[in-house]
This record gives structure tokens, C-alpha cells and sequence, in this order.
């Protein structure tokens, strides 16, 4: 029988995976952004389990939000990407601290 | 018992591809595999009951975020080889705080089953799910009624990010001719004409 561990012991992991990804690939910009985007809908398995589980249909409009705020925040990261590339040629982000002040 | 194989079917395709999503070498592989661990999850979020959420992560990250992504990634020209250089060096440390968080985060499942904290009685609200209405009418009735300012606001927070980043992409390209509004309506018919009394077989002075 699946009980809301199940969903919560999935998300947890998945949020895992999301962490492990922005810690390994460091220097590529893209990857750190779609990890964040994985923790982010680790954050929406679980709201929605909980929101299964309590029989309360709150969490289902928060994980909503949540989407919506993922979405324009991949959208804004990813100009800011163009406009990071457009001025230096590359993307590593590991010297992004040259932009001081 | 459909419901546990389709349960360990779902998660153990979502984290296998959120896996490769993060050690994948080519970022577009990458996208690809984000796009399959959407897809399991909103069969998990079905499974579960919320139809409408499920719906809404495919079409809006499999339809808008997860193309975004692959637009930029095949857009920008880019070593990626170069960008692995550190990949291994991290790896141990990376791991290790993978494990101590997860173990923590199962901890946490863990004591959450043998006895949650008891804030409060739950009580029965408009936000408590009915058995006779569907998950998507019963979410638009809360929507459009006690969390309208939050709906609203979340429209607000789209629009914002589309202006940013139109503002953050746009580029001015020089060597085009632009209308200029402002100048057009501050025009006065006696700036632009003028009367003369023109005299037979003598040319127009412009």
C-alpha cells in the first residue's frame, strides 16, 4: 500500500538529486538552472502529497504558485544567460565575480 | 496493486532521469531527460488525485520551460567540455553531502510515521476536498474565490518576468528607421504647411 511516505521519501530524493547536480556541475550555468527547476518540483510532489493526504486542497493551489514562480524564474534566468554570453563568450560561472560593485 | 506497480514505475523512472539530467555530458540529453522526469511526475501527481496540477506541470514545463531550455542551449555556441573540467574534482564532496542529506531528509520521513506533531485538530474549510466534486472545479472554485488576490498577484509576477526579460534580451538594432510616436502626434499643421499666393508661369519656390 502507498501512504504519503512513499511520495515524501520520492521527493526528498529527487531534491537530493537536485543539490547533487548544482554541486557537480559548478561551472555550467544551464545544468545549476534545470537542478533548481528538479528541486523545485521536488517541492511540488511534496505539497501535492500532503495536500492528498490531509484532503485539504491548499497545497495544490500553493504548488501552483510554486510553478508559476519556476517559470518566470527559469525565463528570467535564462536572458540573463543570453545577455552573460552575449557579453563574454562563454558561460562558466565560476569567474562571474569579475562583475563586482 | 496497479496502483503500487504504476506508484514504483512512476518514481523509479523520475529519479533515474533526474539522475541523468545531472550527469548527462551534452546539456541538450540533459533538457530531453528533464523533460521524461516531468512527465513521471505529474503521472505520480495523477496517481495521487490532482489531475489539474498534473496537467498543468506537462504543459507548462514540458510545453514552455523545458523548450525555453532547449532554444538556449542550442542557441548559444558552447564548449561544454570545457565546462565538465571540474566535474570530477567535485564528485566526492557532492556525494557526501548528497548522502548525509538524504539521510537526514528519510530521518525526517522516519519520525513523521512513527507519530506526527499534532498542531491542531484539522478542521473542515473551504478548502477541504469533497468526493462529489472534480479536483479541477473544486481547485477553480477556491482559485477565483479566497485566493483571487494570490491568483492575481501571480499574473502580476508573470508579467514581470516577461518584460524582464524582453528588457534583458532586447537589442536595439541600429540602421533601421523606427516610427517615432511622440514627434508624429506633437505635428502642427501650421509647422508642416504653408499658404502661397503663386504668381502665373513662375516656377514653385519648395
Amino acid at each position: 500500500m502507498i501512504g504519503i511516505e512513499h511520495y515524501l521519501v520520492v521527493s526528498s530524493i529527487l531534491f537530493v538529486m537536485g543539490v547533487l547536480g548544482i554541486f557537480l556541475n559548478r561551472k555550467n550555468v544551464i545544468i545549476i538552472l534545470m537542478a533548481i527547476e528538479l528541486i523545485l518540483l521536488a517541492v511540488n510532489i511534496n505539497l501535492v502529497a500532503f495536500s492528498a493526504f490531509l484532503s485539504d486542497l491548499t497545497g495544490q493551489i500553493f504548488a501552483m504558485f510554486v510553478l508559476t514562480v519556476a517559470a518566470s524564474e527559469a525565463a528570467i534566468g535564462l536572458a540573463i544567460l543570453v545577455i552573460y554570453f552575449r557579453g563574454r563568450g562563454t558561460i562558466a560561472v565560476d569567474d562571474v565575480n569579475r562583475m563586482k560593485g | 496493486m496497479i496502483q503500487v506497480i504504476s506508484f514504483y514505475l512512476f518514481a523509479s523512472i523520475l529519479i533515474a532521469s533526474a539522475a541523468m539530467v545531472i550527469f548527462a555530458r551534452n546539456p541538450v540529453h540533459s533538457v530531453l531527460w528533464l523533460i521524461v522526469a516531468f512527465f513521471n511526475a505529474a503521472g505520480l501527481m495523477v496517481l495521487i488525485g490532482a489531475e489539474f496540477i498534473a496537467m498543468l506541470l506537462v504543459i507548462v514545463y514540458v510545453g514552455a520551460v523545458a523548450v525555453l531550455f532547449l532554444f538556449v542551449v542550442m542557441m548559444l555556441d558552447i564548449d561544454f567540455a570545457e565546462l565538465r573540467a571540474g566535474f570530477i574534482k567535485n564528485v566526492p564532496l557532492g556525494l557526501l553531502l548528497a548522502v548525509v542529506l538524504v539521510a537526514e531528509l528519510i530521518l525526517g520521513v522516519g519520525a513523521y510515521r512513527a507519530g506526527a506533531v499534532k498542531l491542531g485538530i484539522p478542521e473542515v474549510g473551504p478548502a477541504t476536498v469533497s468526493s462529489s466534486v472534480p479536483n479541477i472545479e473544486a481547485i477553480g472554485n477556491l482559485l477565483y474565490s479566497k485566493y483571487i488576490f494570490l491568483f492575481e498577484s501571480a499574473g502580476l509576477i508573470l508579467l514581470v518576468a516577461m518584460v524582464g526579460a524582453i528588457v534583458l534580451t532586447h537589442r536595439r538594432s541600429h540602421g533601421t528607421k523606427g516610427q517615432n510616436i511622440n514627434s508624429q502626434n506633437m505635428r502642427r499643421p501650421q509647422d508642416a504647411t504653408r499658404n502661397v499666393n503663386q504668381p502665373v508661369g513662375q516656377g514653385v519656390e519648395l
